[in-house]
């Protein structure tokens, strides 16, 4: 007998190691509760953590660009007077004084980083070649903060300095162009300008690889017909799923119109909503059912024990004594099982990591299970098992000794 | 107002108790008993079954409270006591044994009889399994102490409960038939533990028996009939000693 422990706790430790079979099955039952929930959770994190990194690798959380423009009617309030109002074709822009939209922004309490870029239609030529590209014009410094361009670099080095181009793995094998060739880039409006290929990227995506070219922002503004201006500034925030938020507080801040990743992908990211919803729905229930297993345990323990409860309370056991001693039951079966289930997860884990594998053996995506989940379900195990308690604890607490020990 | 310098142990004024009050089946099963115990008494409560003895001691061990009277406790009215403080009285001054001892099987005999101490005081320590030990050599049991309560036989057992119900140093042990499930040799033996502690330790004790030779052991009869207590007289030829002899060890815990 432990001598510093309370009276409470040695009589809780002795019930339960009295019906050990029934302990160990609950213990066990919570574990696997647990470990689903944990597996799950951590499954969950790294797939959205995935999918949103291969989203947002070549594409900026928020994108600020100027308003659309919009035709009017002349008559304006004109009753009775039938007027067509066809849509205005949107031209290349700048954003209207920049350079205060992006020291706005930067005052932002949940933006990270804002860099200026001014993109748009070209041709690269090389040869006979000609392809279509997306002329992208980046301040490097801060753009390669919002976009990981630097990581994804397979070849030469990422500069894009006057006479620079970073082009994508397939854009280089259509046009048979490698770090050190040169090639032509034009624009509709018949500006042109040679570059030298110094570094070839590739972001993960076919689409991506073969349009998106790199150079400086003042070429870009050249070729583009955009002098001084820029047509996007682009946006990083220090959690992608408030982006939409903060877009709308962009918009609302600056007058220029803010997509956010979130808008922008609707579809997947309602899949996403769903998924975690589903993940809290059956958390929920596993918990429940892991409660319900705990009370039904101890409810079937009070019975049993009622005679003895009957002298304990005879003997002068208070009744906060006895209500506390099934209720520390229930919160060390939900302890155990959560350390249990903790490890159990570590199982689900290894299992996942040799099924779970792409055609050519490579892990499908990264799953970490990080010390913070875990002491957060274990607490909340502990909390559910002694809510779960509680019942048969007041069941114990209330037994009238005179009847509990003639009955 | 009266202020005995040592009042009775226990005193029982008028009480009446009804089961099912405020229904039709209201019955009543004890008409307005008086009974005084004084300290030191060594009494016997017997009567035929249904006569009320269990509900009587159960009201006198404070697991019940009257209908009507006044149950008194070394001069503490406990009606007026709520459920906590009559826990922490009874506790004190109220050592029980039952017919069946009760043990929790999860302990082992010494912790058993720790078990109120431990209860009272909230943890261990405080030289209460010393105590404990003190006590289980009384009736006889230190080669058991460490037997889990379910190891040892019924004769033992009962003991562990005899020691358990001393365990706070009671004023007063109520004994609800505490032979009553015991061969005869086992039975002699229980009780002589009850008459030693009773005669060294000077502990009040009420005996609820059907076995008419129990009860010629003791100092005092109390009969106990439909309710109402019928003859209650001092018993002329106490039969002292079965012959076993546990005097000189109950001489040492006192």
């Amino acid at each position: 007998m432990n001598r510093l422990l309370p009276f409470e706790w040695i009589a809780a430790v002795r019930f339960m190691r009295e019906g050990l079979v029934q302990t160990l099955l609950i213990v066990v039952g919570v574990g696997l509760g647990v470990a689903v929930i944990v597996f799950m959770s951590a499954a969950l994190a790294g797939l959205q953590t995935n999918i949103i990194r291969r989203t947002l690798n070549y594409m900026a959380p928020i994108v600020v660009i100027p308003p659309q423009q919009v035709a009017r009617s002349l008559r304006e309030g004109g009753k009775g007077a039938a007027v067509l109002v066809q849509p205005r074709s949107q031209q290349l822009r700048s954003i209207d004084q920049w350079q205060k939209v992006r020291a706005l922004i930067e005052r932002l309490p949940d933006v990270t980083d804002v860099t200026p870029v001014v993109s748009g239609p070209g041709f690269a030529l090389r040869g006979d070649a000609n392809k279509a590209v997306n002329v992208i014009g980046i301040e490097p410094e801060t753009y390669l903060r919002v976009i990981a361009l630097g990581d994804k670099i397979v070849d030469g080095k990422l500069s894009v300095a006057s006479s620079d181009i970073v082009i994508g793995t397939e854009l280089a094998q259509d046009l048979g162009a490698g770090v050190g060739d040169k090639l032509r880039l034009t624009t509709a409006g018949g500006a042109s300008q040679t570059l030298n290929v110094t570094g070839i990227f590739d972001f993960g995506n076919k689409r991506v690889n073969e349009t998106n070219v790199y150079i400086s922002l003042h070429v870009a503004q050249s070729l583009l017909d955009i002098v001084g201006g820029v047509s996007s500034i682009e946006i990083r925030v220090r959690d992608p799923f408030e982006a939409e938020t903060i877009a709308q507080i962009i918009q609302d801040e600056t007058g220029q119109e803010a997509d956010s990743w979130i808008k922008t992908n609707a579809q997947f990211f309602t899949a996403m909503l769903a998924q975690t919803l589903t993940n809290r729905l059956i958390r929920f229930f596993v918990g429940l059912t892991a409660a319900l297993g705990i009370a039904s345990v101890l409810v079937v323990s009070v019975v049993q024990k009622s005679k003895e409860i009957g002298i304990l309370r005879a003997m002068g056991t208070s009744r906060g004594q006895v209500l506390r001693l099934f209720l520390l039951q229930g919160a060390i079966m939900a302890l155990a099982g959560s350390v249990l289930g903790s490890g159990l997860s570590f199982v689900f884990l290894s299992l996942f990591r040799s099924i779970a594998k792409n055609p050519d053996g490579t892990i499908m995506f990264a799953i970490e299970i990080d010390p913070p989940l875990l002491a957060v379900t274990a607490v909340g195990a502990t909390l559910v098992g002694l809510l779960a308690a509680a019942l048969p604890a007041r069941l114990a607490a209330r037994l009238d000794p005179a009847v509990a020990i003639r009955g | 107002m009266e202020a005995p310098i040592r009042p009775d142990t226990l005193r029982l004024d008028g009480v009446r108790k009804s089961y099912g009050v405020g229904t039709p089946v209201e019955t009543e099963v004890l008409h307005g008993i008086d009974l005084r115990v004084a300290p030191g008494e060594f009494a016997a409560l017997v009567g035929p079954s249904g006569g009320g003895k269990s509900t009587l001691l159960n009201l006198i061990g404070l697991l019940d409270q009257p209908t009507h009277g006044k149950v008194r406790i070394r001069g503490v009215e406990t009606d007026k006591l709520g459920d906590a403080e009559r826990t922490v009285l009874r506790g004190r001054t109220i050592g029980f044994v039952f017919q069946y001892h009760y043990l929790l099987p999860a302990f082992t005999a010494l912790e058993n009889v720790m078990m109120p101490m431990l209860a009272s005081r909230g943890r261990p320590g405080g030289g209460m399994e010393e105590r404990a030990a003190a006590l289980l050599d009384e009736v006889g049991l230190t080669p058991w102490k460490d037997h889990k309560a379910n190891d040892i036989s019924g004769g033992q057992q009962q003991r562990v409960a005899v020691a358990r119900a001393l365990a706070m140093n009671p004023a007063l042990v109520l004994a609800d038939e505490p032979t009553g499930n015991l061969d005869t040799n086992s039975a002699d033996g229980v009780f002589d533990v009850l008459r030693a502690v009773n005669e060294a330790s000077g502990t009040t004790f009420l005996i609820v028996t059907h076995d008419p030779r129990l009860a010629q052991r003791c100092d005092r009869i109390i009969e106990l009939v439909d309710g109402r207590i019928v003859s209650d007289r001092p018993n002329a030829n106490v039969v002292r000693r079965s012959g076993a002899v546990f005097s000189e060890s109950a001489r040492r815990i006192s």
